[in-house]
């Protein structure tokens, strides 16, 4: 038994579980910061009244999880990868009938007082499943088809989050993007998807016409600068043309066809709000509870960046102290425990106390990628990758949020946010990750 | 396991290197940018309470207090917590209908939001403070009861003096350089307002942290930068509430004034003008709904008239132009003029209400006797007095004078907004008279009429000076301080004696004894006292009113001056009533009933009497009458409506509260001074 435990752990990461422990305390520690109320601070723990206390026992609950998957052999992954991602897409399809109202979402199941969000715990069966596909011998990635494939794999669990509204976590998919790109993604399609997010960017930001003809002021420029190749070759007068017309045609057309038809008017409102303008709409369009939901929405969304602001912008280089800083003590920052746990790092160890965090999560991320370069399997590294990404897609965007650089988007801050399922969900991608990089010799399918 | 696609690491890499730069550059920025989110973060938690010590409380002689602080209390709601409440019983305890709550609470929520408390019902009367203490556990936590002091006055008397407190308004706070805030209440006239810093104590500043939603939960750094409240300091007046009492009641239902001070020191001992009203309705809810129909009654209860009426002294100016006449020397005590009944120095006779022969053969016969012609030629023998070079410089020194007995200059009486009187200078003659003018152009100020006005309490003054002897100390109520120190400055000037003239005391003995027989056997008999001396001298004005735009004589104003007793003067009094026809009908009697009460104590039952016919006699003149009854009828039907709840509490109040809302008449504006009117 004791020779057998030694094999068991051989080859484990501790470093990487280490660090691990080391966040989730921090964030036990932030959300005991902002919700302890001067009661007994024993029995504040052991009550299971506490926020602080429940996420004590989701770690608790985490650890025997993480040791549980430790214990488990690798090969039960690629075994079940594929049944996996079955059984969660079924999990998503069972919230449509079986879904809670709560807070605006419907991505809940409730059974027996415990709370189940399958759009969270998808992300574990879409990378396993992915990083199966992308394991698959004899796969050329360089074909439509394989990449129609993985793609369809990825956003099928968006699609249904986004029907859920869960819009955050259905971005978090598109993380996914990423391992595709190590695995072999052909790189223009990465070019593409690049330019039109700047293509995006610059319609929100310019007026449509305007953009519009400087669009076609700067194709006429391409076209004369390389008029003497275009003589050689007519093709590239084509290539240039197309890209032009689908330009105009994204920004002009598509862009504003998304915006009105497909994404809700609050949507637009806030990521109008990112790049800092207001936007107009016709209200006639619109009905009157959408009206009075832009309003609300646009007022909730521009308090809670204030407020964040003003809560780690007040931290300074020293911060102010655990349990000292008013804006996270008195709930002026809204959802502090969950989505906008960073403030209370920010304010009340200021700058110090994120540079800590960023480092440890940014320790974090390059460990993973190591692991995943220093994988022999490809399922391995795909995973690795798979879990990098949907990491950094979490904490680059949930700390972005609360400084103010992007879009108010409602997604957890890795380890730390306070919620069951998504510690769960984070606790199951890293330790699975671990106990594959601890069998890293054996070559797995 | 294609191998190309390794280089594509190095892309990742730099992707969440970049990104996480971003971030902390956007961290640099927010955390070590700029301080100003520290600030934005404190203007968020940080609320600072004051809080108010008690005001002090001001004495009268005999340590009686005359205005006291009392707990009313106010019912407050918390608008968040009122589901699930015994709504019709709070209805019927308030006597108000559930449209009227609804009302009330949104008004709450509009002025305090949600979660703050806001004042329900303020200043609940005693049957519904009672009923609600006894059932306020029904209605808890959205209601509950809070303190709250206010000013309470147990002898309903001195509005005028003591003044009131109110709410600061923008102008207080750029004066105080925000010193105040809004909500703090300050003394806004009378005593309040002059001892303000003296009264109010030192404010506490408690920093208290408060949450999203404005509610306080603890305190800032553990108290660090929190200071203690200090109550007000008491002040020690010269007041004698018994005689202002008493001085109140004998102008009831009249206009003038009564000014009692004491000789030796200056201290005010009564100050009453007519009409006045209970000091306390300006307290509590009620008060701006008092404080408006006060301000529209015609004849004006909030006017101060012993500080601010001016009014020609008529005859009680002769003891004064017997000082000056004498200071300069122009006369001696012996000196006499024969006086057939009218002078006729000047190119228009001056009546003399004496014909008989000798009324006016040395200076005591002729104080005594009030002559005219005797006043009128020695005010022109000081004014041509050969040794000043012209009528100009005569009266210009004569003018120096009267200023110097407090005459047409602020006297500096502690209390604000004191009026000066008037006194004409040389230049006002000199535009008037395009330079052209003698001792007989104002003559008639030799008899205290012309140009010349002056305060109930500046004549009270010049009583001072003639039972001084030649000096007087600046009236003033406060005699002391309680805690006095070195720093308390106020009462400085009231230290100082005021010489202001150089006559022997023998030549005073002479003024004053003729004073004694003004009162033992000329026009003042009204006012003597048993077994004391009283010197007196009466005064009948004569004043003009534009009415309806045309210049009218008005019935006299009765003036009387008086101190006693004479040997030892303990006490100087001046009286004025307006249109009261002669000195001694009213404003003698007065003055006496005043006198005996302070010298004595006490009044006997007859003499009680007289003060029970003198304060139900009404004295008001017939327009004044008719305009404070003249009211907008929809105005006043607002205003009794919105009093009717007041009376029904006060019904003794009633009679001065339908005197109404008239626009005010300046009424003694109005009355002007001129030099073709008849004297006596």
């Amino acid at each position: 038994m004791k020779n057998n435990s030694f094999e068991m752990s051989k080859g484990i990461d501790w470093t990487l579980i280490g660090v691990y422990v080391l966040l989730v305390v921090t964030g036990i520690a932030s959300i005991f910061a902002t919700t302890y109320r001067d009661e007994a601070i024993v029995n504040g723990f052991l009550s299971l009244n506490t926020d602080y206390s429940r996420q004590l026992l989701y770690f608790i609950i985490c650890i025997v999880i993480g040791s549980v998957i430790l214990l488990t052999d690798s090969k039960f992954y690629t075994a079940t990868a594929n049944i996996l991602y079955v059984v969660g897409v079924v999990l998503l399809l069972l919230v449509f009938p079986f879904h809670t109202d709560i807070k605006g979402t419907q991505s809940i199941i409730r059974f027996s007082g415990f709370q189940l969000q399958p759009a969270e715990l998808c992300k574990i069966f879409v990378n396993l499943a992915l990083a199966k596909y992308l394991s698959t011998p004899d796969l050329n990635f360089k074909r439509v088809k394989s990449q129609l494939i993985a793609s369809a794999l990825v956003l099928i669990p968006a699609v249904m989050a986004i029907l859920q509204s869960e819009t955050g976590l259905a971005l978090v998919y598109f993380s996914f993007f990423l391992v595709m790109y190590r695995e072999g993604l052909p790189s223009p399609i990465l070019v593409i998807g690049f330019s039109l997010v700047i293509l995006i960017v610059l319609t929100l930001l310019i007026e449509q016409n305007l953009l519009a003809v400087i669009l076609t002021l700067l194709a006429a420029g391409v076209i004369y600068e390389l008029r003497r190749k275009i003589k050689r070759k007519r093709s590239i007068l084509f290539f240039i043309i197309g890209i032009w017309v689908l330009s105009v045609g994204v920004q002009r057309f598509a862009i504003p066809y998304f915006f009105n038809s497909v994404l809700k008017p609050y949507q637009v409102q806030r990521i109008y709000a990112t790049v800092g303008k207001d936007l107009e709409v016709d209200e006639s369009k619109l009905t009157e509870q959408d009206i009075k939901k832009m309003a609300d929405k646009k007022k909730a969304g521009n308090y809670n960046v204030k407020q964040s602001t003003i809560a780690i912008g007040s931290g300074g280089f020293w911060g102010k102290g655990l349990m000292k800083g008013t804006q996270t003590r008195y709930d002026f920052v809204p959802e502090q425990r969950t989505d906008f746990i960073f403030c209370t790092i920010g304010e009340g160890f200021g700058f110090l106390g994120s540079i800590y965090l960023l480092g440890l999560y940014l320790f974090v991320l390059f460990r993973i990628v190591n692991i995943a370069e220093r994988q022999r399997s490809t399922f391995s590294r795909a995973y690795a990758y798979g879990v990098a990404s949907v990491l950094f897609f979490h904490i680059f965007i949930n700390i972005g949020m609360t400084i103010g650089i992007v879009p108010v988007i409602g997604i957890p801050l890795p380890f730390l946010s306070f919620g069951g399922t998504a510690l769960v969900t984070f606790t199951v991608l890293l330790f699975v990750l671990i106990r594959l990089d601890a069998d890293r010799q054996m070559i797995l399918r | 396991m294609p191998a190309f696609n390794q280089s594509r690491q190095s892309f990742i890499r730099i992707l969440f290197l970049v990104a996480f730069i971003v971030l902390i550059l956007r961290l640099l920025f927010l955390q070590l940018g700029s301080r100003k989110y520290d600030l934005l973060a404190l203007d968020n938690a940080l609320s600072k309470k004051i809080i108010y010590p008690d005001r002090g409380i001001i004495f009268d002689r005999h340590g009686k207090s005359i205005l006291e602080n009392t707990l009313t209390y106010d019912l407050m709601i918390n608008p968040t917590q009122l589901k699930g409440m015994d709504t019709l019983g709070m209805c019927k305890i308030l006597n108000i209908n559930l449209d009227g709550f609804k009302e009330r609470v949104i008004g709450a929520i509009i002025k305090n939001g949600r979660y703050r408390p806001s004042v329900f019902e303020a200043s609940l009367s005693v049957e519904t403070f009672v009923q609600l203490q006894e059932n306020i556990f029904r209605f808890e936590p959205g209601f509950f009861l809070q303190e709250r002091p206010i000013r309470s006055y147990p002898f309903k008397a001195a509005a005028h003096i003591l003044g009131y407190v109110g709410e600061v308004d923008s102008t207080i706070l750029k004066k105080t350089n925000y010193y105040y805030q809004m909500g703090d209440y300050m003394g806004l006239s009378g005593l309040e307002r002059n001892y303000e810093p003296i009264l109010m104590g030192q404010r506490g500043v408690r920093y208290q942290i408060k949450d999203n939603k404005n509610r306080i939960v603890g305190s800032y750094d553990k108290g660090l930068y929190d200071s203690v409240a200090i109550a007000g300091r008491n002040l020690n007046t010269y007041l004698d509430i018994d005689v202002q009492v008493l001085a109140e009641r004998l102008l009831k239902n009249k206009l003038g004034a009564i000014v009692a001070i004491e000789p030796q020191t200056g201290g005010i001992i009564a100050m009453a003008s007519g009409p006045t009203y209970d000091p306390n309705l300006l307290t509590g809810s009620q008060r701006k709904n008092n404080f408006s129909w006060m301000l529209r009654d015609t004849a004006r209860p909030l006017f101060n008239r012993a500080i601010k009426g001016q009014y020609p002294p008529g005859s009680t100016i002769k003891p004064m132009g017997a000082l000056i006449a004498l200071d300069e020397g122009v006369i001696t005590p012996e000196y006499g003029l024969g006086c057939s009944g009218a002078y006729y120095g000047c190119r228009r006779p001056i009546k003399c209400s004496h014909e008989t022969a000798n009324h006016a053969s040395n200076l005591r016969l002729a104080l005594a006797n009030s002559c005219n012609s005797y006043f009128s030629h020695i005010y022109r023998l000081a004014v041509d007095n050969p040794r000043l070079n012209g009528t100009v410089n005569g009266y210009f020194k004569w003018k120096q004078y009267m200023n110097a007995f407090g005459m047409g200059v602020r006297l500096g009486v502690d209390l604000p907004s004191e009026d000066r009187g008037f006194i004409a200078d040389t230049s006002f003659y000199n535009r008037l008279y395009n330079r052209s003018w003698s001792s007989c152009t104002n003559v008639f100020l030799g008899i205290g009429q012309g140009e010349m006005q002056a305060t109930p309490l500046q004549m009270a003054n010049m009583m001072c000076i003639i039972a001084n002897k030649g000096y007087y100390y600046t009236p003033h109520f406060v005699q002391s301080i309680e805690a006095e120190t070195e720093r308390d400055t106020v009462l400085n000037p009231f230290k100082k004696r005021h010489q202001v003239t150089s006559i022997p005391d023998e030549i005073y003995d002479i003024v004053q004894l003729a004073m004694q027989d003004v009162t033992e056997s000329g026009t003042g008999r009204v006012a003597k006292i048993d077994g004391i001396s009283v010197a007196s001298k009466t005064g009948t004005a004569e004043n003009y009113g534009i009415i309806y735009g045309k210049r009218e004589k008005l019935k006299d104003h009765s003036w009387f001056v008086c101190f006693a007793p004479r040997e030892n003067p303990k006490i100087a009094v001046a009286v004025i009533v307006e249109n009261a026809g002669f000195g001694a009908a009213w404003a003698g009697p007065m003055a006496g009933l005043i006198m005996e009460k302070f010298l004595k104590d006490t009044l006997s039952e007859s003499r009680w009497k007289e003060v029970e016919r003198i304060e139900s006699q009404e004295i008001i003149l017939p327009i004044v009458k008719y305009k404070r009854n003249r009211l907008d009828s929809l105005k006043r039907e607002r205003l009794r409506k919105q009093q009717i709840r007041v009376i029904a509490e006060n019904p003794l109040e009633k009679n001065q509260r339908d005197r109404g809302s008239a626009k005010i008449n300046n009424h003694f504006n109005a009355i002007k001074p001129s030099d073709e009117e008849q004297f006596i």
